[in-house]
């Protein structure tokens, strides 16, 4: 084999690290790697004067495989090789109990979190030149909260993969967008207007939660695998004709929307707004702090929703339901109206989520509810942990958060030393500010100087693009990665829903993920 | 007690056939399961017992064929016709599985909660109520919080109940499976080869488990088994089945000692079980044989 | 009767392409039991492998037809080649870890290697559409009539010929590949019991590593023919036609090679048929729509066999 498998567990006994095998092995990385790279990524074609030409680019090539190589020795040096003495022991004596060691923390943790996002909109609005922008962010961030909770009930506690979550997510989007614009006027007149977000949010849920039933209904007996297939149809089979009913929806151009207001007072510039009616002047910050406080509260009725649930009947079957579901049916539970629950109550949280975001944006389109917005969250959910609400909170964080962060790379380094600004006398952040700017400078100057000539100017080619461009890429990673090293996520405890004496975690080594 | 099992059975199967494709797994079955009794179906591997319990629990449809189960009010069902919860649901029949199929990952008392869904949903208001907090759900709960210390006291998994079932040894998770069973409220029991994997002491604990259903709760128990000493240390009532049909039926005083069972059993020629039958023999050799487990009669047997 | 005939043509060269990735699936999932999610964007990839490569070579549909076929068999090799090693990494790093791992892991894993694909290629080829000039050109006349009402001319194009026929020809390299050699032997008893074939001295990591190597080869051939066809590919290529795939194999049953084949020439000719006579717009939505009936009413297909639970 030109390279040996990468699974430790196979390798453990038989390839202790000798130079000999470890070279074999990291000339057929490199080998793999060219092969991998060769003509997709050293061949870029460009547009020439309406004819495509080749542009070469070998020195990239280069760098990528010089970089994989590295990457594996590291891998082989620090990380699998230490390990491989003890792995087989380590295996036999996982604590199936999982010893809770942070359980007083972690009441902390969830306080803290939700004292944190109480404060979101102060803390942003505290630093310069992020206050509107920093809570919209909070707004999108939120909404994949949300969005990953709604999922997380489908896929983290029933154990039904669902790969068109966002078709539901449309449907509330589209119920308002036609409800609030078409018939709410015709039915009420136009002075219901104001008030559709209001109206609507509930119907939008219900409207999901009824779609979820009609799709799941004739489907939930599949097995996982082909559940995930036909959702993931059913998906684009609504974008689809979201795109082409064009008299109903208006086709790929979309609908422009009424905003939300505040109960019933417009976030706008003019007599009867909120400004005026409050007699305060008009800003637009007002707005998205109330969208933001109006998502948090969506979101925490989704969290606490859903922690009840768990704890009744329903919840405990869709958790019984994804351990064995032959069990299940053997104890008289009917697991169709139980999948069925599951994917509408999931449904129900995707159409409110899609109802808000509609009401924030003030626009819809199909394109916002494309198949990769489905992969995303299901990204989120997975690399959360399934199951866990708190991980979803990181995962969302760090899926959606880290990426538009980077976009604005300077803008990062700028908050950072804004807050710090803030929080201390100027007389000692300015030391260090710059202190630290000049040691991830220096870090980052060794590396690049490590790299041969070629590889340099490659990678400062690549560094000029966005790197927002790479977000779902690494998504794809970071999805293989988990299911590899971490299957069960970041997060790997099991609280149970019921206890006589003490309430122990469950490991998850011993919590099943879905059915076949 | 009486030893009779024909007149009001609490489980009458009739002429049940079962095919796969061309094999014909079960072919005209008929049996009783009598009520307040414990019913043994022996056979050699592959006799088609597994089956016969998929068929009666509904998670096969079978080819032809009755299956009556009678409540003592009088209400009858017929299972072949019945999706496989409701038999659960309504027709009040528990099963057990060869291999054990609890939640691993839900503790052992959750086991036992879910166990109970239908009588706490329909307490949760088909969770409307639960939802807004409901006092009855509450009460409702508590009490199947009790039901299930009942059972985890019986099956002495008490000092176990928050532990994950995954990590309870294996004979505690037989246990477990029987309590998770008989949380259902069961009328008929079926257990499939509750005994295998048990050392010898935990046998003993089981038999008596399974003695205290029948006499202290008045169930039927329809039981799959190969250790002949729990076969034929509690059962009132066995089927012999081999190749899917019926080959004897009777106490074990009477299966024990028909020759087709010992025939079929060591699998010898028609003409060489006259040498075999215990009118000759006597009685001593046919003990010997329900003594051993038939794994280890049918790996001697002539059987591949 | 024409327009008949000619979208009958059509819907077979379309049916030939679906087919040939479909096998792709169902190998994998006849073996392994899981959907390789990415093998859509393993044609993919060969289909963009074989264009660079074609643009590297400079071919037009002006060079001389002996030059044409040459580089194109060139072509296909490399292309072939390249698929085969993306696929068999895949399968190292994101399947065979997870054997043994819950039943959704490999799903989620696959899933996630989708995306690495796509984005891969977006970001290293840009996502703009890739057009390029046909290179087999040139159209055969069979039927001509001229009615009061127009003229009907029903044509078969040489891209056409060449896809069916050399579909055909494959299958049948395939089928005789699958029932004669040790190879394929190899591969049925993996089919039938892994643990067993192991036992009996058969490699079954490197017989699953040859069934996605087979697969993958099989989608660089069709992902070739479909920039060809339609002289254009892009990064997003493997997913309509990842889920189309898909469909033919559960609809021809999954499992089996000549379901997968009879199912994407069944998928080929309603999507042909669809466009031409009730709505362009909705072609896909009828493919997805005949998923969706077809694993609710018959998930074991046309020529699979039907699966007993086993309790």
């Amino acid at each position: 084999m030109a390279t040996a498998p990468k699974d430790t567990s196979f390798t453990a006994e038989t390839s202790r690290l000798d130079a000999k095998a470890l070279v074999k092995d990291l000339v057929g990385t490199a080998v793999l790697t060219l092969l991998l790279l060769t003509p997709i990524v050293s061949y870029k074609t460009i547009m020439n004067q309406g004819a495509l030409v080749l542009d070469t680019r070998w020195t990239l090539v280069v760098a990528l495989t010089f970089v994989v190589v590295v990457g594996r020795l590291l891998l082989h040096l620090f990380v699998w090789a230490p390990k491989r003495p003890s792995l087989t022991k380590a295996v036999k004596s996982v604590p199936t109990v999982a010893r809770d060691t942070w359980a007083p923390f972690r009441k902390f943790l969830n306080l803290g979190l939700f004292a944190i996002a109480l404060l979101v909109p102060l803390i942003f609005y505290l630093i310069p030149g992020w206050d509107k922008r920093g809570i919209d962010f909070a707004i999108t961030i939120m909404i994949y909260i949300m969005l990953g909770w709604g999922l997380n009930i489908v896929v983290g506690l029933a154990g039904l993969l669902d790969l068109g979550y966002v078709a539901f997510y449309a449907v509330g989007a589209y119920a308002y967008a036609l409800l609030s614009t078409v018939y709410l006027p015709m039915w009420f007149g136009t002075g219901v207007v104001p008030w559709a977000f209001y109206i609507v949010l509930p119907l939008a849920g219900l409207l999901a939660a009824l779609w979820g039933v009609i799709l799941g209904f004739p489907v939930l007996r599949l097995r996982g695998d082909y559940l995930a297939i036909v959702t993931l149809a059913f998906g684009e089979i609504i974008r689809l004709v979201l795109i082409n009913w064009f008299s109903f929806t208006n086709g790929p151009q979309g609908i422009n929307v009424p905003k939300a207001t505040f109960f019933g007072l417009p976030f706008k510039d003019e007599p009867g707004g909120f400004a005026d009616f409050f007699g305060i002047a008009h800003d637009r910050l007002y707005s998205y702090v109330f969208l933001y406080y109006v998502i948090l509260g969506l979101a925490l009725v989704t969290f606490f929703a859903t922690n009840r649930l768990r704890r009744l009947p329903i919840g405990r079957a869709w958790e019984a339901l994804r351990e064995d579901e032959i069990a299940c049916r053997s104890l008289g539970i009917n697991t169709t109206t139980t999948k069925l629950t599951a994917f509408a109550i999931g449904a129900m949280f995707g159409g409110f989520a899609g109802s808000f975001f509609a009401a924030r944006q003030g626009f819809v389109s199909p394109e916002s509810f494309v198949y990769i917005e489905s992969a995303l969250i299901l990204a989120i959910v997975v690399l959360g942990g399934l199951g866990s609400q708190i991980g979803i909170v990181f995962s969302a964080l760090a899926i959606i958060g880290s990426f538009e962060l980077f976009r604005e790379m300077g803008g990062l380094g700028d908050m950072i030393g804004g807050l710090i600004y803030l929080v201390l006398p100027d007389a000692i952040a300015e030391p260090i500010v710059s202190s630290i700017s000049a040691f991830f400078g220096s870090i980052a100057t060794l590396f690049y100087s490590l790299l041969p000539t070629s590889a340099q100017e490659a990678l400062s080619g690549l560094a000029g693009s966005d790197p927002v461009q790479f977000r779902m890429l690494a998504v794809g990673l970071a999805m293989v990665l988990m299911m590899r090293w971490r299957p069960r996520g970041m997060v790997t405890r099991r609280d149970p829903t019921v206890f006589l004496k003490v309430k122990k975690s469950v490991s998850a080594d011993l919590v099943s993920q879905g059915h076949g | 007690m009486t030893l009779d099992w024909t007149t009001d059975p609490e489980l009458r199967v009739e002429h049940l056939t079962m095919r796969f494709g061309g094999l014909t797994a079960i072919g005209d079955l008929s049996f009783d399961v009598g009520r307040k009794q414990i019913t043994a179906l022996i056979g050699p591997n592959g006799a088609g017992k597994t089956t016969v319990f998929n068929c009666i629990t509904g998670f096969y449809k079978p080819s032809e064929g009755l299956i009556r189960l009678r409540h003592p009010g009088g209400k009858e069902f017929l299972l072949e016709r019945m999706d496989d919860f409701r038999i659960t649901q309504h027709a009040k029949v528990a099963r057990t599985f060869q291999n054990i199929r609890l939640f691993s990952g839900m503790t052992a008392l959750e086991n036992l909660m879910v166990a109970q869904h239908n009588a706490l949903m329909l307490a949760s208001g088909y969770t409307i109520g639960g939802l807004l907090g409901s006092k009855r759900y509450k009460r409702r709960e508590n009490e199947a919080i009790e039901t299930a210390k009942y059972w985890l006291n019986k099956t002495h998994l008490i000092a176990r109940a928050d532990d994950p079932a995954g990590d309870l040894p294996y004979g505690a998770q037989r246990r477990l499976e029987i309590a998770r069973a008989m949380c259902t409220g069961p009328r008929l029991l079926c257990l499939d080869e509750p005994a295998a994997g048990l050392n010898p002491r935990e046998s003993e604990e089981l038999n008596k488990l399974l003695i205290s259903v029948r006499d202290d709760h008045n169930m039927a128990i329809l039981l799959i088994e190969h250790d002949m000493s729990v076969v034929m240390g509690i059962s009132d009532h066995i089927v012999v089945l081999d190749y899917g049909r019926k080959i004897s039926d009777g106490t074990p005083g009477h299966v024990k000692n028909d020759p087709a069972v010992i025939r079929a059993y060591l699998g010898v020629d028609d003409d060489e079980a006259d040498d075999l039958n215990p009118a000759k023999m006597g009685v001593a050799k046919g003990e010997a044989i329900a003594g051993r487990t038939a794994k280890e009669v049918a790996k001697k047997g002539g059987r591949t | 009767m024409e327009y008949f005939l000619q979208q009958l043509i059509n819907g077979l060269t379309l049916g030939s392409i679906y087919g040939l990735i479909a096998i792709g699936y169902t190998m994998v999932y006849g073996i392994i039991g899981m959907i390789n999610f990415a093998h859509g964007d393993v044609f993919m990839i060969g289909s963009m492998v074989a264009f660079i490569v074609v643009l590297m070579m400079g071919l037009t549909g002006g060079s001389g037809p002996f030059l044409i076929i040459l580089a194109l068999a060139l072509v296909v090799v490399i292309a072939m080649i390249i698929a085969s090693v993306y696929n068999w990494t895949i399968e190292r790093v994101a399947y065979k870890p997870l054997r043994g791992s819950f039943r959704l892991a490999p799903l989620i894993s696959a899933i996630g290697m989708s995306i690495v694909l796509q984005e891969f290629v977006r970001i290293a080829q840009e996502g703009r559409p890739k057009p390029i000039q046909a290179i087999i050109t040139g159209r055969h006349e069979i039927m001509h009539r001229a009615a009061a009402d127009g003229e009907f001319i029903v044509t078969i194009s040489n891209m056409q010929i060449l896809i069916i026929v050399a579909t055909v020809a494959l299958m049948a390299i395939f089928t005789l590949m699958i029932n004669r050699t040790s190879l394929g032997r190899a591969q049925r008893a993996c089919e039938q019991d892994q643990k067993m074939a192991s036992l009996l001295g058969i490699d079954v990591d490197r017989t699953i590593s040859i069934t996605f190597i087979l697969g993958a080869a099989l989608a660089a051939f069709a992902g070739m023919m479909f920039f060809m066809y339609y002289n254009v590919t892009d990064f997003f290529v493997g997913f309509l036609a990842g889920i189309k795939a898909f469909t033919a194999a559960v609809l021809g049953g999954i499992g089996s090679i000549p379901g997968a084949m009879l199912g994407g020439m069944v998928i080929g000719l309603i999507e042909v048929f669809w466009s031409a006579y009730f709505s362009v717009e909705y072609k896909d939505v009828a493919a997805f729509t005949i998923l969706v009936i077809v694993l609710i009413f018959m998930p074991q297909g046309l020529l699979g066999k039907p699966e007993v639970e086993k309790v």
